[in-house]
């Protein structure tokens, strides 16, 4: 199976002429500036843009309108589905000894796919670890990410060939080389934009702090995107910041906004905002997706011993799955053989993620010396010559044993 | 505690903490994760309940913040004993301890002291993902100012940070976290040997293995190996890397004349290196082979499903044992 969706990135971008959307990101900006020097903390802290409420009743946003075909909506619904299917196939896998860990994104789906889907082919987008559900919606084959979670590899995937760098496990990294990026892009003359991923933790890093600062100053193209799911591992928000992520922004000189995280609309339009802001000139801007990590920090982490359950119950009602299949049903573009469709779909997906894994053979062992250097390096090539020997030799050993 | 207990490295560790914060106030417990969750080895479990959240700190997730900081509360009288979650994440702070921590004794003409302590525990062996499993002690070692150790056993562990962060030196504590959950005895009575001394863990006639932290013990199991084909391999289990003990090594070496350094990090500009040029300069003329070394390739730390490969393991080390017995 392939990951689908290209026809509906296709239709968003068709439907985002470059000049209307320039004139309507300009549009867009000013409100968000004006807030941004008008002031008053408390009236920003409250501020959530959402265009879909937990309910499932679509709303209005007066910076962020988005308008839908029901085809484009439906597929959004299949995207998160269908990640969240990966997700806890994934999880269970660890469990089962296949993967030596794996984090989930479970409650963040619509964050993902909201972002993910803003983004047109050549863009470019830098992870953190945790982006799977942005991975699907670049066409990443899913199974992919599973390679340096089962330890055979460190990557598993040509990052240009889905402009989808590799996982960053160092927090905080890539929003520097995302800056970087953009800053060629730039250079280049391009009209593309880039998005860096990370999480309310890596907003403490130096490297984050870095890139705001490099990114201001170069007026570069790239899109800060937090994901802030409450949780760094076992710290709250609270012990990396006083004040909303997104508020951060402005002192660096561009705009911040929180989003609802939950609400994949309001995802995907705030997103597009700020990609075309990105892309029209007018530099970066920080989005904090506000959401949740439903499940563990990762499958070696108890969040027992830190998190109480009612925080957690409380946010399974603000489920971005749940939210947007109400809304679906009650405007009557779904009906029960589209869900069943779907729920199929995902099995196959399941099934084929099960056995994709099982089957992923342990490299070679000569793997080790692989791609150490581009331009080639003489001690690892008599490195690896040394080890191929010394293995040979237990080879040998046991031939001459099967001999006896 | 018991007086002898079997115990885990990883609770020698805490009780460690437990016993210089009992000893001293001004000793803090800093990092990522340290409290409620006790860190993500449970290394600090309970110090938080136990001691408040003044003196076991959640720190944010900034590890150049967090070396930088305990720089500042050492220049002011404190004890920081710094937790860095994983050897990988150690780089962001490599700046201020090669940079600050490492050298401001000096440069203050001896008249301030920065008396912090990086525990960072290390080295593979685990099947963790990248950035899990490195071994960087050479990288600080090479940088004076800093001191360098590596316990191998519970009691080691217990008393040795006890003793680090009693002194007023920066001092890099590497745990073998593959070790973590080994149980080993553990003496709170006898006076511990200093800090920086080698220790023959096993002693033999013929050639002499030097490790430390997570490969004491494989030369310990290469040891036990060698004796039933008749070879006598003494062990000395080094502890501290900078500086490094090498009167011990040495007079190991005049007895048995050869030599095998084996560590998990890259060999290439290892530790192995130091101390095979060190023993060859004072053992020239008892040396009977090359000194060799085994370690970790050119090459970064493998996925984990290559990492038994990558690690030196029992036959890597007997292979060097064969080796260097052979001329
Ligand atoms: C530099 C660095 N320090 C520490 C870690 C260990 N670590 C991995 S994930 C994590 C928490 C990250 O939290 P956040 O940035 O909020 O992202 P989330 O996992 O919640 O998506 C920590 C401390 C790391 N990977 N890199």
């Amino acid at each position: 199976m392939t990951v689908e969706g290209t026809a509906e990135r296709k239709t968003a971008r068709d439907g985002s002429k470059r000049t209307t959307a320039k004139k309507a990101t300009t549009k867009k900006a000013s409100p968000s500036r004006a807030r941004n020097s008008a002031g008053p903390d408390q009236a920003e802290q409250d501020e959530l843009v959402q265009l879909l409420t937990p309910e499932g009743i679509r709303v209005e946003h007066p910076d962020y309108a988005i308008d839908l075909t029901a085809e484009e909506l439906r597929g959004l619904y299949r995207d998160m589905v269908l990640t969240r299917r990966f997700d806890a196939e994934a999880t269970t896998l660890q469990r089962q000894g296949e993967l030596g860990l794996w984090a989930s994104l479970l409650g963040q789906e619509a964050a993902q796919i909201g972002s993910g889907r803003a983004l047109r082919d050549d863009d470019y987008v830098f992870p953190t670890y945790r982006e799977h559900g942005v991975a699907w919606c670049r066409g990443v084959d899913p199974t992919n990410l599973l390679g340096m979670f089962r330890g055979v590899n460190h990557g598993g995937w040509d990052p240009n060939s889905n402009n989808f760098h590799l996982y960053t496990i160092v927090i905080g990294s890539q929003t520097l080389h995302a800056t970087g990026y953009a800053m060629g892009v730039q250079k280049d003359g391009a009209d593309s934009a880039v998005i860096a991923y990370f999480g309310d933790g890596a907003s403490s890093q130096g490297d984050v702090a870095e890139s705001f600062t490099f990114s201001a100053v170069y007026n570069a193209p790239v899109v800060f995107f937090c994901q802030n799911n409450q949780w760094a591992i076992s710290e709250r928000t609270e012990k990396q910041t006083r004040v909303p992520l997104y508020q951060r922004a402005r002192g660096f000189g561009f705009p911040g906004v929180r989003v609802d995280g939950n609400d994949v609309l309001a995802c995907l339009a705030v997103t597009k905002a700020a990609l075309e802001r990105a892309r029209t000139g007018q530099g970066p801007m920080l989005i904090e997706a506000f959401t949740y990590r439903m499940g563990a920090h990762t499958t070696s982490d108890d969040p027992t011993r830190y998190r109480p359950d009612e925080e957690t119950l409380a946010w399974e009602a603000k489920d971005p799955i749940l939210r947007l299949r109400k809304y679906l049903e009650a405007s009557g573009l779904v009906d029960d053989a589209y869900l069943a469709a779907i729920e199929e779909e995902s099995d196959v997906l399941g099934k084929r993620v099960r056995d994709v894994v099982r089957a992923m053979p342990d490299p070679d062992h000569l793997a080790i010396f692989e791609n150490v250097y581009a331009d080639g390096h003489a001690l690892v090539d008599e490195e690896r010559a040394q080890f191929a020997a010394y293995q040979a030799s237990f080879a040998d050993a046991d031939a001459a044993a099967e001999g006896n | 505690m018991a007086v002898h207990e079997k115990i885990t490295i990883a609770k020698a560790i805490n009780a460690s903490l437990r016993a210089s914060m009992e000893a001293d106030p001004k000793v803090l417990v800093m990092g990522e994760d340290v409290g409620k969750l006790g860190g993500v080895f449970r290394v600090t479990d309970g110090l938080q309940k136990d001691f408040g959240d003044e003196r076991v700190i959640d720190t944010p997730l900034a590890e150049s913040g967090i070396v930088g900081t305990a720089i500042g509360l050492a220049l002011r009288g404190y004890r920081p004993v710094v937790e860095i979650q994983f050897d990988g994440f150690v780089f962001p702070a490599y700046d201020q301890i090669v940079t600050q921590l490492a050298k401001m004794h000096a440069r203050a003409l001896g008249k301030v002291k920065v008396p912090v302590v990086i525990r960072i525990p290390y080295a593979g062996g685990i099947g963790a993902v990248e950035h899990h499993s490195e071994s960087p002690e050479a990288l600080f070692a090479h940088v004076a100012g800093l001191k360098i150790v590596s316990p191998s056993n519970s009691s080691d562990a217990y008393w040795m940070l006890q003793q680090a962060i009693a002194g007023d030196d920066p001092v890099i504590y590497f745990e073998p976290k593959r070790r973590y959950h080994d149980k080993s005895r553990l003496d709170t009575e006898s006076i511990p040997d200093p800090l920086h001394k080698a220790r023959i863990t096993r002693p033999g006639s013929d050639l002499t293995l030097a490790a430390y932290g997570p490969m004491v013990k494989v030369c310990e199991d290469v040891a036990k190996v060698a004796a039933e084909e008749g070879k006598s391999v003494e062990v000395v289990d080094l502890r501290s890397i900078s500086p490094i003990d090498f009167d011990t090594v040495q007079s190991s070496v005049e007895k048995t004349g050869r030599l095998v350094v084996v560590h998990e990090a890259p060999v290439f500009f290892g530790s192995g290196a130091e101390i095979a040029a060190r023993i060859t300069e004072r053992c020239f003329y008892h040396l009977e082979a090359p000194v060799l070394r085994v370690g970790g390739f050119h090459a970064p730390y493998p996925p984990s499903r290559l990492e038994d490969e990558y690690l030196p393991g029992l036959d890597r080390v007997l292979d060097a044992v064969d080796r260097a017995l052979a001329y």
